[in-house]
């Protein structure tokens, strides 16, 4: 690395605007941060006097603690806004929420909204720093960082591996941003799907490979991610029924054969066991999938910590 | 009130000539070559074009009802600024122009008050719900100049087969916002790679051209007058081509940004690059382009569409639709198509001039002798600046916020009267 690269004050709106020395960087950052989440005192001063703000306008209880626990762990101060119970129910603008959190003086900001571009917002708004936790189908920075840390903690490199990713690429924020991390690492990334799950362009935009067919996509695949099938793309008429889309896009003993015998098996939750995946390959040895959740909170740590400027 | 302007090169015919100007009260009564006769106001306009005032057919004026957007002084006063002389104004106010209490409310507060002359367009079904024909021949009665549920579109194909019918029986032109509501769903931009990116949920080209696909047929089998408002892509473009070599009566308009931006614009999350129709891939750009060129596209229009400060700057998905035009439409025309010999400054000046007002017939915009002095003057060497203050509109949604373009009108003159003059 020619230089070590900054991260104070900066914003992760996703990861177009980092370089993969920077992802790199992070993930190192985040392997400190994991092992101090092994720890029996699971603490450290770095961020003291610090103030964190989760700005949760989506519900996401799981990434919502993730951060929570992230920033206790370097010891910032948290204080949570969730728009369920507050005042953006009652009609106050983003704009407005923001301008009485920074008068309370918050320093960084972690944000879920079900808009694009939100994050940007917040930070024109503000000034401070904004860590995207999730802006509607747009990106999600932290979970394409903790899988790319999950995958590379495992096989050491991304380079060359084959990453093939299964479900709603149509409404997934999770591939979008992946497909970004994973090609600056140099993954051949597939992507795999109905075509009314799938947005045209992918090929040209993301630079990955287009499959509708399951087994072909799984075909000698290192590492193979399941995505949430939501109900609600029933009702939009994307498919007709879980049981068919299952029959076709599950992923079971009888598809993952297509795959590298021991490819790491991965999904970012919540699942829908029996939908998009079976507990047979949910809980097989190769799955990684409860590892993840715990690489969340090193690599949220991780980019608070560069954000900061904490130091160890 | 004799006002003469001198040195000035006028759109006269098709052509720029040297040619001085004398207007007595409200008409052009003398162009020669020089007029040294005395006149109360002298406008030294050396180094200026003088052209017909701008007309532009798709305005929206908010008023009634939407007052803190614009209302017709500031409405017109942006147009004065613009160098537009005639505006038609959309129906979607609040109450919606349905009715002649409407009609006469905006016709007598623009007469009145305004700074442009202000045509209307009533609705083409009652409230623009697209359940029921609005009581249409009444409000011709009272000078609509065409009906529109712009900002909406009748889903209906069989009660817009009855618009076109009833419309065409008391010979009023029906304009179109082509969009099909299933296709266009919860869409804020061009279905394409940007939305793909930004995760925003597309519209798609289909939705507008399914639509005019279906009026085109409907024009045909009822005869009717039928105008495309904003065309935005290059198969709608293709469809009117064949629709016009056919030979029935469709005309359709383009708005500046159609002509100059694309997606690409709202790669920012700038909400100010966020309408409908929305900004279309660089292929459909260039097909309007050249169809403003070739005569398929017949005119240009702003699709002026004021927003507050408070509406825009905010969430994408939450801001509503539309961008302001009446200012920024001139220089940027002239910027980023007449400046770099993408089309002739000729036809942009007939495009927001004689061919809008003869699509609604409406008196028409030239320098004639015996015709009204409705009159722009522009400086093609100086910059028009769009800072939010400069902004004669009382909303500031526009693209080109805080950025400067060749071009700037130096005076609008309606009737003789002056409206517009820059310090």
């Amino acid at each position: 690395m020619d230089s070590i690269p900054q991260f104070v004050g900066r914003n992760l709106f996703d990861l177009d605007d980092y370089s993969a020395e920077e992802i790199m960087y992070i993930l190192e950052a985040a392997r400190g941060m994991k092992e101090i989440n092994l720890r029996q005192y699971k603490k450290i001063p770095t961020l003291r006097g610090k103030t964190i703000c989760t700005l949760f306008v989506e519900n996401s209880t799981r990434t919502r603690m993730s951060f929570e626990l992230a920033a206790s762990r370097l010891s910032a101060d948290v204080v949570s806004f969730q728009a369920t119970v507050s005042s953006l129910q009652k009609g106050e603008s983003l704009q407005d929420t923001v301008y009485t959190l920074d008068a309370m003086g918050i320093d960084l900001y972690c944000i879920r909204h079900s808009s694009p571009g939100s994050p940007q917002l917040v930070h024109k708004y503000s000034g401070k720093p904004v860590i995207n936790g999730g802006d509607g189908r747009h990106a999600h920075p932290t979970q394409a960082l903790l899988d790319i840390f999950s995958i590379w903690e495992k096989l050491g490199s991304l380079e060359g591996l084959k990453i093939t990713i299964v479900g709603d690429i149509l409404n997934s924020r999770v591939v979008r941003s992946n497909l970004i991390g994973m090609k600056k690492l140099g993954a051949d990334v597939t992507v795999c799907g109905p075509r009314t799950l799938m947005p045209g362009g992918m090929e040209d935009i993301y630079g990955c490979r287009v499959e509708y067919n399951l087994p072909e996509a799984l075909r000698d695949a290192d590492v193979v991610m399941g995505l949430r099938m939501q109900l609600e793309r029933m009702t939009e008429g994307l498919f007709p029924s879980l049981e068919e889309y299952s029959k076709h896009y599950v992923l079971s003993k009888d598809t993952i054969k297509f795959a590298k015998k021991d490819a790491l098996i991965m999904h970012p939750g919540p699942m829908n066991r029996g939908v998009e995946i079976l507990p047979e390959i949910a809980d097989s040895d190769h799955s990684i999938i409860v590892e993840q959740v715990a690489n969340g909170v090193a690599v949220r740590m991780a980019l608070m910590f560069l954000i900061l400027g904490g130091k160890l | 009130m004799t006002t003469l302007i001198k040195n000035g090169t006028a759109y006269i015919d098709g052509a720029f000539v040297k040619k001085d100007i004398l207007i007595e009260d409200k008409l052009i009564t003398r162009i020669e070559d020089k007029i040294n006769e005395p006149a109360e106001k002298v406008i030294d306009a050396k180094g200026m074009h003088v052209f017909p005032g701008f007309v532009d057919i798709h305005v929206h004026l908010r008023d009634p009802g939407q007052t803190y957007k614009e209302d017709i002084v500031s409405g017109t006063r942006s147009a004065a600024r613009g160098g537009f002389t005639s505006l038609c104004a959309m129906p979607n106010t609040d109450p919606v122009v349905d009715n002649i209490a409407t009609v006469d409310y905006i016709q007598r507060r623009a007469k009145d008050l305004g700074s442009a002359k202000v045509y209307v367009i009533g609705a083409m079904t009652k409230k623009s719900e697209g359940l029921e024909i609005s009581e249409m021949a009444t409000m011709k009665s009272d000078g609509i100049v065409a009906v529109s549920d712009d900002g909406k579109c009748v889903q209906n194909a069989k009660l817009m087969l009855n618009c076109m019918r009833y419309a065409t029986n008391f010979g009023l032109p029906l304009i179109v916002h082509a969009e099909d509501y299933n296709l266009s769903g919860s869409g804020q931009i061009h279905a394409g790679k940007i939305a793909l990116k930004l995760g925003l949920t597309g519209i798609p080209a289909l939705a507008e051209e399914v639509i005019i696909s279906r009026d085109i047929m409907l024009a045909e089998n009822t005869g009717s007058r039928l105008h495309i408002a904003h065309i935005s892509t290059a198969r709608s473009i293709e469809l009117v081509r064949e629709a016009k070599q056919l030979g029935f009566n469709i005309t359709c308009e383009v708005t500046p940004h159609h002509l100059i931006l694309t997606e690409d614009a709202c790669l920012g999350f700038d909400t100010n690059t966020k309408m409908k129709p929305p900004l279309r891939t660089e292929a459909d750009r260039q097909a309007c382009v050249q169809a403003l060129k070739d005569g398929i596209i017949d005119c240009i229009a702003t699709d002026h569409a004021p927003h507050a400060d408070f509406e825009k700057v905010r969430e994408f998905d939450h801001a509503p639709f539309g961008v302001i035009g009446l200012e920024t439409a001139f220089p940027a025309l002239y910027h980023h198509l007449v400046k770099p010999g993408h089309i002739s400054l000729e036809r942009i000046v007939d495009a927001l001039t004689s061919v809008p007002a003869s699509l609604l017939d409406l008196p028409p915009s030239a320098l004639k002798i015996g015709y009204p002095a409705d009159i722009c003057l522009v400086d093609l060497n100086q910059e028009t600046s769009f800072e939010p203050e400069e902004i004669a509109s009382k909303s500031k949604n526009t693209p080109w916020l805080n950025q400067k373009l060749s071009g700037k009108v130096i005076y609008t003159i309606l009737d003789g009267r002056i409206t517009w003059e820059a310090i």
